[in-house]
C-alpha cells in the first residue's frame, strides 16, 4: 500500500475516531466543528476538480458555495413561513427536505458553473482569475442587495432541516449525514481521477495543445470539470447553512472563495485527500488559535506560506511525496 | 490521378509587412512522404499551423480527404484523421508513456464522456495504446512517467500519439529534431514503412532523412514554394541551390 494511501486511510480514520470520540465524552462542539471541517473538505474537492485536475484557477468558488447555501436558505424559508416561492404560472412549495435541497443546490450551481465557464474559459490564466471573481462580486452584491431574502442580514432558519429516517438536530447525525456525503464525493472523485474524462482533463491542463491534435476540445473538458466542480461545492453550501441554520451574503464573498483555495493549496492540489487534510488543519487552527487571538489567521498565513515555500504538493504531497496515478 | 489526400490551394498569411505564407499550394498524395524543406524562418511552421488549424490563413484554402476544412477547429480536422506531431514535445510529462498513448486512443475514439470506468482497463484504448507504443520501440517503457524519458525516447512518443489516432494522413513538424544519428537513422527507416499505412507531409531539417525518405519535395523560401519535384529534381534545381542547399547537395 502506498504512503498516500495509508495518509487518506488515517485521516478518513480521524474523522470517524474523533467524533466518535466527543460523542462518547459528550462534547457536542468538538461534533460540531469536525461537521464544519467536512463540509469545508466537501467545498474544497469540489474546487479541486476545478483547480487541480482541470488546472483552472477559480477565485469564484463563493458563488457555488453561497447559491447552495441560499438554494436552503430560500426553500427552508419558503417552507417556515407557509408561503410559496412563487405562485404563477404553477405554485412552488419550499421545502424542509435536505434531499430536495440538495437536489436544487446541485442543479442551481451547476447551471451556474455553465454560464459561468461558459464566459470565463474563453480566458486563461490571471484574466479567467479575475472573470471568476468579478462574477463572485456580482453574485455578493446581489445578495446583498435583495431584500426579499434578508439583504446584508442574512436569512436565520428556526429549525434545521430533515432528513429521511433521521433527527439531523442531534449532531452526531447530521455529522454522519455530512461524512456519508462527503465520501461518496471522494469515491467518486477517485473514479473521476482515472477515468478516461480525467485522463483528457489532465493533459488539458498540461498540454491543451495535444489534446486539440487528437481531436479532442480542452475547453469543453475544463467546462463539464467546472460544472461538476459546481455542483459539488453547491451542495457543500447548502450543507454549510443547515450547519449554522443561516445563510448570509458573507458565504458568497470573495474571502469565502480564498478560504476555499486555501483549503486546497495546505491540503495538497490535485490529491484526493487534500483538501480534507486543508480543511481539517483550518478549522483545527481556527479552533486552537481563534482563542488565542483575534488575529489567528497570521498563522494561517505563515503556514500556508511554508507550505507554498517548502511544499508543493501540499500537506498530502509532504507526507506521501510525488503524485503517482494509473 | 486520384484526388490528393491533403492539399492547400493559395494558402497565405502575413504578420503584419512579412508574408508568411505566399500563396502556398501544395499536394500530399496517398502512399508518398512529401517534404517540406526550407531555411529557418522560410514560414514552414506557419504552413503546419495552418494545416492543422492552429492559425486561420487570409487566404486561401486546406482541403483533407476532399473536403474544405479551411474554417474547421484544430480538433475537428484531426477527429477526420490529420494526425500531426509537434516540433518541440508537446506531451503530458507528469504522466506515464502509456497514459500519453492512451489520450490519443481516447482521442481516436471520440468518447472522452466516461466519468466512471478506469481508463487504462478500457481494452479497446489499451490495444491501440500499446500497438503504437510496440511500433515505436517504446513498449517496455510504458510505465515511466514522460519526464524522465530521454530527449529521442519522447520524439518517439510523439510518433507513437500520432500514430494511436490511425490517421488518414500525418503532419510531422521535425520529428527528427534533436536526435543522434543513430536515432535519426532508425526514425527514418520507421518512417519509410509508414507511408504505406497514410501518407506523410514531412517538415525536416535532416537532409540526410529527407533525401532517404521522400517521393517528393517542396522548397518554401520566404511562404513562397520556389520547386516541388522528385528528390532527383530537387537537387539539380539551381534555384534551390542557390537559395537553400547550397553546397551541401
Amino acid at each position: 500500500m502506498s504512503r498516500e494511501r495509508l495518509l487518506n486511510g488515517a485521516l478518513l480514520l480521524a474523522l470517524i475516531v474523533i467524533p466518535g470520540w466527543a460523542l462518547y465524552a459528550d462534547e457536542p462542539f468538538t461534533i460540531t466543528l469536525a461537521t464544519r471541517a467536512v463540509i469545508f473538505a466537501l467545498a474544497a474537492v469540489g474546487l479541486n476538480i476545478a483547480l487541480g485536475l482541470g488546472g483552472l484557477v477559480s477565485l469564484g468558488h463563493a458563488v457555488f458555495f453561497g447559491i447552495g447555501g441560499y438554494a436552503m436558505g430560500i426553500l427552508a424559508s419558503h417552507a417556515q413561513s407557509y408561503t410559496p416561492l412563487i405562485e404563477w404560472p404553477f405554485v412552488i412549495e419550499g421545502t424542509k427536505s435536505m434531499p430536495v435541497i440538495w437536489l436544487v443546490a446541485i442543479v442551481a450551481s451547476s447551471a451556474a458553473a455553465l454560464l459561468i465557464g461558459l464566459l470565463s474559459l474563453r480566458t486563461s490564466g490571471v484574466y479567467f482569475i479575475m472573470i471568476t471573481l468579478a462574477f463572485g462580486q456580482m453574485m455578493y452584491f446581489f445578495a446583498i442587495s435583495w431584500p426579499a431574502y434578508g439583504g446584508e442580514d442574512g436569512l436565520s432558519i428556526y429549525v434545521r432541516n430533515g432528513f429521511p429516517g433521521l433527527n439531523t438536530l442531534v449532531p452526531i447525525q447530521f455529522y454522519g449525514l455530512c461524512l456519508a456525503l462527503l465520501c461518496l464525493v471522494l469515491a467518486f472523485n477517485a473514479r473521476l481521477m482515472r477515468s478516461p474524462f480525467g485522463l483528457a482533463l489532465d493533459a488539458a491542463r498540461q498540454v491543451p495543445e495535444r489534446v486539440r491534435a487528437v481531436g479532442l476540445d480542452p475547453r469543453r473538458l475544463q467546462l463539464v470539470a467546472l460544472v461538476i466542480s459546481g455542483a459539488i461545492t453547491g451542495l457543500a453550501g447548502a450543507l454549510f447553512a443547515d450547519l449554522n441554520r443561516f445563510v448570509s451574503p458573507t458565504m458568497l464573498s470573495w474571502q469565502m472563495s480564498g478560504e476555499i483555495m486555501v483549503f486546497v493549496i495546505i491540503g495538497g492540489v490535485a490529491r484526493l485527500f487534500g483538501p480534507v487534510a486543508g480543511a481539517g488543519i483550518y478549522v483545527l487552527l481556527e479552533h486552537l488559535l481563534g482563542g488565542v487571538s483575534e488575529y489567528w489567521q497570521i498563522f494561517l498565513g505563515l503556514v500556508l506560506l511554508m507550505v507554498v515555500l517548502f511544499g508543493k504538493g501540499g500537506v498530502v504531497g509532504m507526507i506521501a511525496g510525488r503524485r503517482r496515478d494509473g | 490521378m486520384a484526388d490528393p489526400v491533403l492539399a492547400t490551394h493559395g494558402l497565405s498569411k502575413a504578420f503584419g509587412a512579412l508574408q508568411a505564407s505566399d500563396a502556398i499550394s501544395l499536394e500530399l498524395r496517398a502512399g508518398e512522404i512529401h517534404a517540406v524543406i526550407g531555411p529557418n524562418g522560410a514560414g514552414k511552421s506557419t504552413l503546419i499551423a495552418q494545416i492543422c488549424g492552429s492559425l486561420a490563413p487570409d487566404a486561401g484554402r486546406v482541403e483533407f480527404l476532399g473536403r474544405d476544412v479551411t474554417q474547421e477547429s484544430t480538433q475537428a480536422r484531426a477527429a477526420r484523421g490529420l494526425a500531426r506531431t509537434f516540433q518541440t514535445s508537446a506531451l503530458a510529462m507528469e504522466d506515464t508513456v502509456l497514459q500519453n498513448a492512451l489520450l490519443g486512443a481516447l482521442g481516436a475514439s471520440g468518447r472522452p464522456w466516461r466519468f466512471f470506468s478506469r481508463a487504462s482497463r478500457d481494452a479497446a484504448l489499451l490495444d491501440r495504446a500499446e500497438a503504437a507504443l510496440e511500433a515505436v520501440g517504446i513498449a517496455d517503457l510504458c510505465e515511466l512517467r514522460t519526464a524522465e524519458l530521454s530527449h529521442g525516447q519522447r520524439r518517439q512518443l510523439e510518433v507513437a500519439v500520432a500514430l494511436t489516432l490511425e490517421p488518414k494522413a500525418f503532419v510531422m513538424d521535425e520529428p527528427m529534431a534533436g536526435l543522434g544519428q543513430e536515432g535519426s537513422k532508425r526514425l527514418t527507416g520507421f518512417l519509410d514503412g509508414l507511408r504505406a499505412q497514410a501518407p506523410i507531409l514531412l517538415v525536416e531539417h535532416d537532409m540526410d532523412a529527407v533525401f532517404a525518405l521522400a517521393d517528393r519535395i517542396s522548397v518554401l523560401v520566404y511562404g513562397k514554394v520556389i520547386a516541388t519535384g522528385s528528390v532527383a529534381e530537387i537537387r539539380r534545381d539551381p534555384l534551390v541551390r542557390d537559395a537553400y542547399l547550397g553546397d551541401e547537395a
